[in-house]
């Protein structure tokens, strides 16, 4: 619970000096994630810069130093009935706002309660010239200069360090049920599709195992007539199933084979292959556990309409993330130099060319 | 910031692009340039050296590299229902009108998503979209008209914002020409993407970084039903206050208007809605869902209403009523009108919580310059519209509401808001970015707009404000003349002005 905004900035001015660039941690939760990163490398750690700033529970706005933990913002949150929509996954005990922001994660909820970027309304972050800067703001309609704030969700750092953030966040709702039915793949992927497209209180839909998992949240006449109406056997300790969905607790996820997350068309069809298939986001995120290619895995992506990450484990010295078109890499790289002329933050996390 | 200094030939350069486009469509004669002279903010014109309209991508392709590389600035242009002068055209500059790309190219039912050429009306999108239930999110009131281009381009709202979320919230996909004509696609057919989100930031960037080629949106299952609750309030504090008790009860309505004493008086004159018209505030509340969630609202939010002293509340029971009650509120802008020669609308957003408080300062200082304001506010997010009523005619008047229209977005930022909530900056909020943003962050904007653009030859001077003019932002008395500019310009073109501001959401 502290302030510790001057000796960042000391750090990174200190960096820019010596040439020295800055590995940036929060709570070192999501160490696997990107491209593995030399670890000699100095960190910047934010871990220390904790605490919310203000919290107006009536303005659905929440402000928050970077390296406060999830679990510091839900409970504030909980006494007055409200939440992070955007169910951020936890992946250790210390996982915090500025990493999720960073890594732009989301929960099972994402396709109805959007995501951390869309909930992003402002933050604070100190660039690669040791300036501390503030985007955005505390309210909701904002469009004064450019989203800077929305542009720091998957550039994991790599444009500075963050330091506060500001948040929408939103009232809990009354009422949750979840359905589950046995179904195989395919006809669980047109299921989803179908329910999304009704006005339905659905909030979230997953299929593992044969088995399609169906989450209904709002005012409880409308849950329980939506419950009906659609039928399905009743979950017991839903919120259990959810979270460990959440934060790769389930079976599906113990396993030593390389993670591959798809982001593509909810209504996609993928193909068979060896590994494992886990349906999240009505169809619009697709988990494989599997040995495979990264270009194969790239050219299966496409046709699916999206992208695909190696999320966790398997080769981390190659490229991790959905290569950009040459334009879209060429932007990437100027926006770098835009922020971090040095190359000080996260070097090679993202991509081994940034 | 513009390399637009050598000197280009205008019937040369309408020559190279009638070689490529019809040349009906490449127009370069007075007469024909003047509706291009400004957008949905008339006071600020200029007469551009070309427009074209580009049929196809590769023509909107071919005029960008030739403006390129002849350093020829170039003013992205959808509907031009604009209200800050971002798509005004550049002196020595062409405006690229999207209007010929009107085309839907897919609505994607199963997938939730349409496939649009970025000169499609706003409002087309849902119509086409309806047919299977669905509709487009975002509905700023200028709907029937603006398109979805410059939706991206200005980041538009509406009045389901809170609910529903800006534009940048309901993107997937936008294809895009760099000012150099490559073309670029940014997102995808899934919810996320890796690496910077460009999307996010192309969004809302009034035409600094890109041209809109094309856009893929989400659609949104139309709402079982909606019902409003209007209630007048005795002051704008309780009605504050009801506002955040609905949030406190866990409610997100789908609209949440507020609109002031003023405002009630000239919509009722107008639209004969039933407002109350003794009322110093009144609240409109739409809850939409399911028909069993909307009733459990609309009771929760009706008794809440009366529980905090509203002094009338009434309750749409089907569409009819639901129409008539919204009625006043559309038309209050129109209705202004009616009571004023002329009025200009302004855009803040701030804290909640801070409503009553900018309300009584505005009170104050309307008193002071003389200017009557009637104010109309997205409750639910915050988003304020205050109309300054003014007399153009009057010598000197414009530039006294100019100045309290200055000092009504200073105020929004000094209690924790923002300069521009949905409208955008363009040309007429420039002289406040230093309002909201200190040196550093101007510079670290340029840099972001150099990486997009070298050359600095799209859309030049909106959005963001030079160094010099935020020194000389810094150096003024404020109280005295802040926007002189503004005025000056408008008298040395002598255009006659109508409504300086629009209609709008």
């Amino acid at each position: 619970m502290a302030d510790i905004t001057n000796l960042l900035v000391e750090q990174v001015l200190a960096a820019r000096e010596q040439k020295q660039p800055l590995r940036i941690v929060g709570g070192g939760s999501k160490d696997f994630m990107g491209r593995a990163v030399d670890m000699s490398l100095s960190e910047l750690n934010l871990a220390e810069h904790s605490g919310i700033v203000s919290y107006h529970p009536v303005e659905l706005v929440l402000t928050a130093r970077a390296g406060t933990p999830l679990t510091e913002l839900e409970t504030a949150l909980a006494e007055n009935n409200q939440m992070l929509s955007f169910e951020p996954p936890r992946f250790g005990e210390g996982s915090t706002l500025g990493g999720t922001l960073a890594t732009n994660l989301s929960g099972p909820g994402r396709p109805w309660w959007s995501s951390v970027r869309d909930q992003v309304l402002g933050i604070r972050l100190i660039n690669g010239y040791g300036e501390h800067l503030r985007f955005g703001g505390q309210v909701m309609k904002n469009v004064a200069g450019y989203d800077v704030s929305r542009l720091q969700a998957g550039a994991l750092g790599t444009l500075g360090a963050m330091t506060e953030v500001s948040l929408k966040v939103l009232p809990k709702p009354a009422s949750t049920r979840t359905l589950v039915s046995d179904c195989e793949l395919g006809e669980a992927v047109s299921i989803m599709n179908q329910r999304a497209a009704q006005p339905k209180p659905i909030t979230a839909a997953c299929w593992l195992d044969n088995r399609l998992y169906i989450r209904l949240s709002g005012a409880h006449s409308a849950v329980d007539a939506t419950a009906a109406q659609w039928g399905g056997e009743e979950l017991e300790d839903a919120d259990v199933f959810w979270q460990q969905l959440r934060d790769q607790q389930l079976e599906f996820f113990s396993t030593d084979q390389p993670l591959w997350r798809f982001s593509v068309n909810p209504t996609a069809r993928m193909p068979q292959l060896s590994g494992g298939w886990l349906v999240d986001w009505g169809g619009a995120q697709r988990w494989y556990s599997g040995a495979a290619d990264f270009a194969e895995m790239e050219q299966i992506a496409k046709a699916a309409g999206g992208q695909v990450s190696l999320f966790r484990g398997g080769d981390r010295s190659g490229e991790v993330m959905h290569s950009p078109s040459p334009a879209a890499q060429v932007l990437q790289q100027r926006l770098k130099q835009a922020f971090d002329p040095d190359g000080l933050f996260n070097p090679g996390r993202l991509y081994s060319w940034m | 910031m513009s390399n637009a200094g050598k000197r280009v030939d205008r019937e040369a350069l309408a020559q190279r692009f009638r070689q490529f486009i019809d040349p009906e469509y490449v127009i370069s004669d007075d007469e024909t340039l003047k509706p291009y002279e400004c957008d949905g903010l008339s006071v600020y014109c200029e007469q551009p050296m070309l427009v074209v309209l580009p049929e196809t991508v590769e023509q909107a392709q071919q005029v960008l590299r030739i403006c390129h590389q002849e350093g020829v600035p170039v003013v992205a242009r959808g509907a031009g229902t604009g209200l800050c002068a971002g798509a005004m055209p550049h002196p020595e500059g062409v405006v690229l009108s999207m209007a010929k790309f009107d085309r839907i190219l897919e609505i994607d039912t199963l997938a939730r998503a349409a496939r649009v050429q970025p000169g499609v009306r706003n409002l087309a999108i849902s119509e086409a979209a309806g047919k299977n239930g669905l509709y487009y999110g975002p509905d700023p009131s200028s709907q029937i008209a603006c398109t979805i281009g410059g939706n991206v381009a200005e980041n538009s709202g509406g009045v389901h914002c809170l609910k529903y979320g800006l534009t940048v919230h309901n993107l997937l996909s936008v294809d895009l020409l760099t000012v150099e004509g490559e073309r670029l696609t940014l997102g995808s057919e899934g919810l996320d993407c890796y690496g910077m989100d460009l999307m996010a930031l192309m969004t809302g960037s009034e035409g600094l970084l890109g041209i809109v080629t094309e856009v893929r949106v989400k659609l949104l299952p139309k709402p079982e039903v909606a019902q409003v609750v209007m209630a007048g309030f005795d002051s704008v504090q309780t009605a504050g206050d009801a506002v955040g008790a609905i949030i406190a009860e866990g409610i997100i309505p789908g609209g949440l208007e507020m609109m002031d004493g003023h405002a009630i008086v000239a919509a009722e004159a107008f639209a004969k809605a039933g407002y109350p018209t003794e009322a110093q505030a009144l609240l409109l509340c739409e809850v939409d869902g399911t028909s069993e969630e909307v009733h459990e609202h609309i009771d929760a939010v009706e008794s809440l209403f009366k529980r905090l002293g509203a002094t009338s509340v009434r309750t749409s029971h089907n569409e009819e009523e639901r129409a008539r009650l919204w009625q006043g509120r559309k038309s209050a802008f129109p209705a202004v009108g009616r009571i004023s020669p002329d009025y200009y609308c302004m855009d803040g957003t701030i804290p909640r919580g801070q409503l009553a408080h900018v309300l009584t300062e505005m009170d104050r200082k309307s008193q002071e310059c003389g200017l009557r304001v009637a104010n109309v506010f997205h409750a639910g997010d915050g988003n304020l519209h205050p109309l300054i009523l003014f007399d153009a005619n009057v010598p000197g008047e414009l530039e006294k509401t100019e100045a309290f229209g200055a000092w009504i977005l200073e105020l929004c930022v000094e209690v924790g808001g923002c300069i521009t909530g949905e409208h955008g900056v363009g040309v007429e909020k420039i002289r406040q970015m230093p309002a909201q943003f200190n040196d550093s962050e101007i510079e670290q904007f340029h840099r972001i707009k150099a990486a997009f653009d070298p050359a600095g030859t799209l859309n030049p001077g909106k959005g963001i404000p030079t160094l010099r003019q935020c020194q000389e932002y810094r150096s003024l008395d404020k109280d005295i003349e802040p926007n002189a500019g503004a005025a000056a310009q408008l008298h040395a073109h002598d255009h006659d002005h109508g409504q300086g501001g629009h209609h709008h959401g």
